[in-house]
């Protein structure tokens, strides 16, 4: 455990140190607030204490960013040959890969804790479902830990940078909307099966409010794939 | 800890990197790793230090197999890879303590140990910079600084000297010596007076193979067959010199190199020294020697036979 966190500490000094956690703050908390704000189906034009439209628009921001933050977690390594340097420490392939993702992950989550006067201040000028709006940031919290995962899995793969972003992308928008499209598309069988595959499903019920353990397995499933798919192609090394 | 490595092999596609490699490095022991580019140096340091899959046979570490105890064995080694890879967007300071913190170093010796490193690698003045601006001298002693960060039983360099400046080096050589009195020390390296300077074994490998194990002593003593000296002979016509020289009867050939400073070059015959033939030749003649230099085999030439066919 202490391995873990020793990798995590330094990840999360890398994003600070070269500014993209910053950036990546700014512009997450930016965005999010425009649009729960001031623009679109805002608050104001809803005219509901309801932080719906905030949960939508996180949605969609963190699948833009969370590929942007994860595809030099591996790539990087692999391409100046730190991963030899790390992997011959006294560390195993698996807390490498724990220590990656729980540096994303929580940047993500410090990046929602910022979000946190959002709802505070919705309950303050009208009638906020707490219990709604907990469900919304738990939903959020297992859509990036999923989308972690699909990063990290991304960028374990190859050595650019720019493919493990496009690869987490590509993989991230069958599961964000082309499975949902595709879903209202069929009948029967296959039409259960892509709404049971689709992220957006899963976390529009959560978010909603209600939790279901159909959804909290569906996301374990994502985040325990993703990591043992790294995990696995970084042992691969040893069969060449 | 012993090094304990029987019959390693490893492909790359059907190309053999490594093949049936076998040899033993025991503590206090320095190991020289010689061999042209691609002779499979690395590849074999990489599987001893259990960054790739061994393909076929087997290291063990202190009677331990590399294969079955990896993740408690790393801790013993310190290893420098090739290029010697490094976060550069982390200053000197934070990177060691990266290090000695995975290594499981206790957290009290931490500081210490990190004081330490810094001043047996010089690095006191750049300590706080970040390694990306360091010289690649630096960066090189960076790279020590980190294997040894733990103090490990093993250490395995690749390629250690590269990028330091002379005075650096002779520094290392002396650091890498005093830490081979107690450890395990395999080190690689292309510069052949390096390994005579530092190592007490010299191992060459060639395509994979093993072609020469020994000091560099016996080395030499398997290369030089026949004794050749170098003569300076004045104070007698060349050809007299010429016909007498060869009818010492321990001489096996001598060859006229340049006529006008009377200078040959003499071979003796196999096992046999004829120095002192040719001194009491010269007094009994009467000639001035002045000049008989032995040649020695270098070690290039015995590196340059080994791996050139």
């Amino acid at each position: 455990m202490h391995t873990i966190w020793v990798i995590t500490k330094r990840e999360l000094q890398s994003f600070f140190d070269s500014l993209i956690a910053y950036i990546m703050l700014i512009l997450f908390l930016g965005f999010s607030g425009f649009f729960t704000w001031l623009y679109g189906s805002d608050i104001f034009l809803v005219g509901q204490a309801s932080l719906e439209g905030f949960f939508g628009i996180a949605f969609w921001t963190l699948f833009f960013f969370i590929p942007a933050l994860t595809m030099r977690l591996l790539a990087e390594e692999k391409k100046t040959g730190t991963i030899e340097m790390l992997l011959t420490k006294a560390v195993t392939d698996r807390q490498v890969v724990m220590g990656k993702f729980l540096s994303t992950f929580l940047l993500i989550a410090v990046a929602l804790v910022f979000t946190l006067p959002y709802p505070i201040t919705v309950a303050n000028i009208g009638n906020l479902d707490i219990g709604q709006v907990v469900c919304g940031y738990i939903g959020l919290l297992l859509l990036s830990g999923a989308y972690v995962s699909i990063g990290l899995y991304a960028s374990s793969i190859t050595n650019n940078q720019i493919v493990a972003f496009l690869t987490a992308l590509f993989i991230g928008l069958f599961l964000q909307l082309i499975f949902d499209v595709l879903a209202g598309n069929f009948t029967g069988l296959i039409g259960q099966i892509l709404n049971t595959i689709s992220l957006s499903n899963h976390f529009e019920s959560i978010s909603r409010g209600v939790m279901d353990t159909r959804d909290l397995i569906y996301f374990f499933s994502i985040i325990f794939a993703g990591l043992f798919l790294s995990e696995l192609s970084l042992t691969k090394r040893n069969l060449e | 800890m012993d090094i304990q490595i029987e019959n390693l092999s490893k492909r790359y596609g059907p190309q053999k990197a490594v093949d049936q490699l076998s040899f033993q490095v025991k503590t206090g022991e320095i190991l020289g790793f010689l061999g042209p580019n691609g002779a499979g140096k690395s590849t074999t340091m990489k599987m001893i230090t259990g960054y790739i899959g061994i393909g076929g046979g087997e290291v063990r570490i202190g009677d331990k197999s590399v294969q079955e105890h990896g993740d408690e064995l790393r801790k013993h080694i310190g290893y420098l890879p090739e290029n010697n890879p490094l976060y550069l967007d982390m200053p000197v300071i934070d990177y060691l303590r990266f290090c000695a913190d995975l290594q499981g170093v206790q957290k009290e010796k931490i500081e210490e140990r990190i004081r330490l490193m810094v001043r047996m690698c010089g690095l006191n003045t750049e300590k706080h910079k970040k390694i990306g601006e360091l010289s690649k001298g630096f960066r090189q002693r960076v790279g020590l600084a980190q294997a040894m960060i733990h103090d490990p039983e093993i250490l395995i360099l690749d390629e250690p000297t590269t990028g330091l400046d002379p005075n650096q080096i002779v520094e290392i050589r002396k650091l890498i010596r005093e830490l081979g009195k107690e450890k395990t020390v395999i080190l690689s390296t292309h510069i052949l007076p390096e390994v005579e300077a530092t190592c007490d074994r010299i191992l060459i490998i060639n395509k994979g193979k093993i072609v020469a194990n020994g000091t560099a002593e016996s080395l030499r003593k398997q290369a030089t067959g026949q004794e050749i000296l170098k003569l300076r002979i004045e104070d007698g016509t060349t050809d007299q010199i010429l016909h007498e020289l060869r009818r010492i009867s321990s001489v096996d050939m001598v060859e006229l190199m340049d006529r006008n400073l009377n200078r040959f070059e003499l071979q003796s015959r196999t096992g046999a020294s004829s120095k002192r033939e040719v001194f009491k030749l010269c007094v009994q003649k009467g000639w001035i020697l002045t000049e008989l230099i032995p040649i020695e085999t270098r070690l290039e030439d015995i590196f340059r036979n080994l791996t050139t066919n």
